[in-house]
């Protein structure tokens, strides 16, 4: 038996906003029958961009029923840029949590709100975002990656927990595995990475990045790099090892540490070599 | 609030008489059956009397009966007695609506260097004789397949099926652990070598189990250690349980006859009764050959798991087929298998009956489930 809350148990018996507004101004639809959940959430948006009805129809389990029910309480009476910014996690909180198995009850309630604000907006139906992954559940590599940012998830179960990939004949289990380590190969980054950044953030995620990222790389060219200082957004290297004689130095200075460097900490930083 | 138990396919309740005869083995009789003295002596004879009595449920003989632990010990042990003693042989075959002890060890096996087949069903559950036979070989060390299954009730012809693969001397298993109590069975009419029983199915408790193994059969002990089980497996014998187990396989006996009457007249009532009330519900499996007390019904349009916590909140405890109900993300492997479409594998719910069941439950569930499966049709997109 689920560990439901209260919340959950009460949306689920008693669901708020149940139907179908009609000549609605954004409708959003997720789900199908063959995936056994399934959600159509219509709003009613007034002048000031201001949503000032919800509705939802759902097929699914307790936790499908409570997401949207809570779903279409959070967004009565906000604007739609407040509620562009709900995300699956923002739904599962307003329950008091959901059982990790069923956090992909959130994602669909999180899904059909944004597919109704960009029917509201009159943005096109978007085509297939990316590639399909997981075949039983149509889920592509767009979506779990952004499940696994987002989520900060860890393995191949968490992601099925949360978008349902690979939950089915688990063929895609490597190809899942891939786009976990993908974005987890910067984990800290999209971690620590917020908009402004003092000086000395910057330097001890430089140093992170050069230890954990860039040495062990070059080392298998027998190469190194040590940090030097830091500037004006410039960041002060010198080349050890083979990487100090060989020809193509700047290469890798500019191509690859430079680039790992504004990735993984922060866009506007350059890279310079301090000669000896 | 009441609550009303329609799920003895998961569990049964421990039947009142068996309580009462295992109670004073839990307190003043708690010598050790392997003891010389006679105050172990006597705990020995009431194995024996447990014994003759399971032998007796299924018409076997008291030596071929060794106690378990559950029905997936039991299920386990033979599978692994057997493939270890023809280690030749890489080749075994299973149902591929098996239930997951049987189910998930194949598979297990399979990524051990087993070659594993699984044979089909059709659309209503029966299973394909032909492609079982057709895949019989000199390289197959057992072939095993439940005598009813757990989720439709459906019945498969074990009995047929055993004499066949006698003919190919291939040893033949049987999970008989839903059909043990609810249907007569004798291992002699057979050519079965080993068969499954689970005490909780039969009113005994949870934690005790046997394994029919039938005179002659090629047999290495799972659970390696003394003398106990006449060497079969190792552990001093859970004496408590298995003196409940034997009374239950008596009171199993015993109320075959009721089984057929009032079991299986509540459970046509109660499908009658919301097939009658409920649109777009139809029953999964073959309703001629089926346990006479499971019936798993699909409500179109609606989810299990949303259905099973509405009749929850009133005491009604049943199961489902549903992929939420399991925390998995598909439906049953037995509906699937089956062909059952995802709209109504999604909305499948198993009521299974027991011997306490009552006339005014079945009249509550067929009054309380239409509303219910009305509600969350009118919740659900798909509905008009």
């Amino acid at each position: 038996m689920w560990e439901y809350t209260e919340k959950v148990k009460d949306h689920f018996l008693n669901p708020r906003n149940v139907g179908v507004i009609e000549n609605a101004d954004g409708v959003g639809e997720v789900g199908s029958l063959a995936c056994g959940d399934a959600l159509k959430l219509t709003l009613k948006v007034d002048g000031d961009k201001r949503i000032s009805d919800a509705k939802f129809q759902t097929f699914g389990c307790a936790s499908a029923i409570a997401s949207s029910s809570a779903l279409t309480e959070m967004i009565k009476g906000i604007t739609i840029d407040e509620a562009e910014k709900i995300t699956n996690n923002d739904i599962a909180e307003y329950l008091g949590g959901l059982p990790k198995e069923k956090m992909h009850c959130s994602v669909m309630g999180r899904d059909a709100l944004e597919k109704a604000i960009a029917n509201y907006r009159g943005e096109p139906e978007k085509e297939l975002d990316g590639e399909i992954v997981c075949e039983c559940f149509g889920v592509t590599d767009h979506e779990i990656q952004r499940a696994v940012k987002e989520n900060n998830l860890k393995t191949i179960e968490d992601v099925t927990d949360y978008v349902k990939a690979g939950g089915g004949c688990e063929s895609c289990h490597d190809k899942i595995q891939e786009i976990i380590e993908s974005v987890n190969g910067t984990p800290f980054a999209e971690k620590t990475r917020p908009s402004g950044m003092t000086n000395i953030q910057k330097i001890r995620l430089i140093e992170e990045t050069l230890e954990r990222e860039i040495k062990p790389e070059l080392k298998k060219d027998g190469g190194g790099i040590e940090f030097i200082d830091f500037a004006d957004n410039t960041v002060f290297v010198k080349l050890r090892g083979t990487c100090s004689t060989c020809s193509a130095s700047q290469v890798t200075l500019k191509h690859y540490v430079e680039t790992r460097i504004k990735e993984l900490v922060s866009p506007e930083l350059v890279v310079e070599e301090v000669k000896q | 609030m009441k609550t009303i138990y329609v799920d003895n396919n998961a569990t049964t309740r421990v039947a009142p008489e068996v309580q009462e005869v295992m109670l004073p083995y839990l307190s003043e009789f708690y010598g050790n059956p392997s003891s010389m003295h006679s105050f172990g002596g006597k705990v020995a004879h009431k194995i024996e009397e447990a014994r003759a009595k399971v032998a007796s449920l299924i018409n076997a003989s008291p030596d071929e009966i060794m106690f378990t632990s559950c029905g997936t010990e039991s299920d386990s042990t033979a599978i692994h007695a057997t493939i270890s003693s023809v280690p030749d042989k890489k080749h075994i075959i299973t149902s591929r609506v098996e239930h997951p002890a049987v189910k998930n060890l194949f598979e297990h096996l399979s990524k051990k260097g087993y070659r594993v087949t699984f044979v089909p069903v059709d659309r209503k559950g029966m299973l394909d004789l032909d492609y079982l036979y057709s895949n019989l070989t000199d390289d197959t060390a057992i072939v095993s397949i439940m005598w009813a299954n757990n989720e439709t009730g459906m019945i498969f012809p074990v009995e047929e099926i055993s004499q066949v693969i006698k003919k190919k001397g291939i040893v033949f298993h049987t999970d008989a652990v839903q059909a043990v109590g609810k249907m007569p069975i004798n291992v002699s009419n057979s050519e079965i070598d080993m068969l499954s029983i689970s005490g909780h199915k039969i009113y005994a408790p949870k934690g005790i189990g046997a394994l029919y193994v039938r005179k002659g059969t090629r047999f290495s002990p799972f659970l390696i250690g003394g003398h106990q089980e006449s060497g079969r497996r190792g552990g001093t014998e859970n004496v408590v349980y298995i003196i409940g187990l034997g009374k239950a396989s008596e009171l199993a006996a015993k109320h075959m006859g009721e089984m057929t009457n009032h079991v299986g007249k509540l459970r046509d009532k109660l499908e009658n009764g919301l097939l009658k009330r409920i649109p777009n519900a139809m029953i999964n499996g073959d309703t001629e050959n089926r346990l006479l007390n499971t019936t798993s019904i699909s409500f179109e349009y609606v989810e299990g798991e949303s259905i099973l916590l509405m009749m929850n909140e009133l005491g009604i405890c049943a199961s489902s087929g549903s992929a939420c109900t399991s925390g998995s993300l598909e439906p049953s492997h037995v509906l699937r298998a089956m062909g059952v479409p995802f709209t109504a594998a999604h909305g499948s719910i198993r009521f299974s009956l027991g011997i306490y069941n009552t006339e005014e439950e079945i009249d509550f569930i067929v009054e309380k489930l239409p509303p219910i499966i009305e509600n969350l049709r009118n919740l659900s997109p798909f509905w008009k």
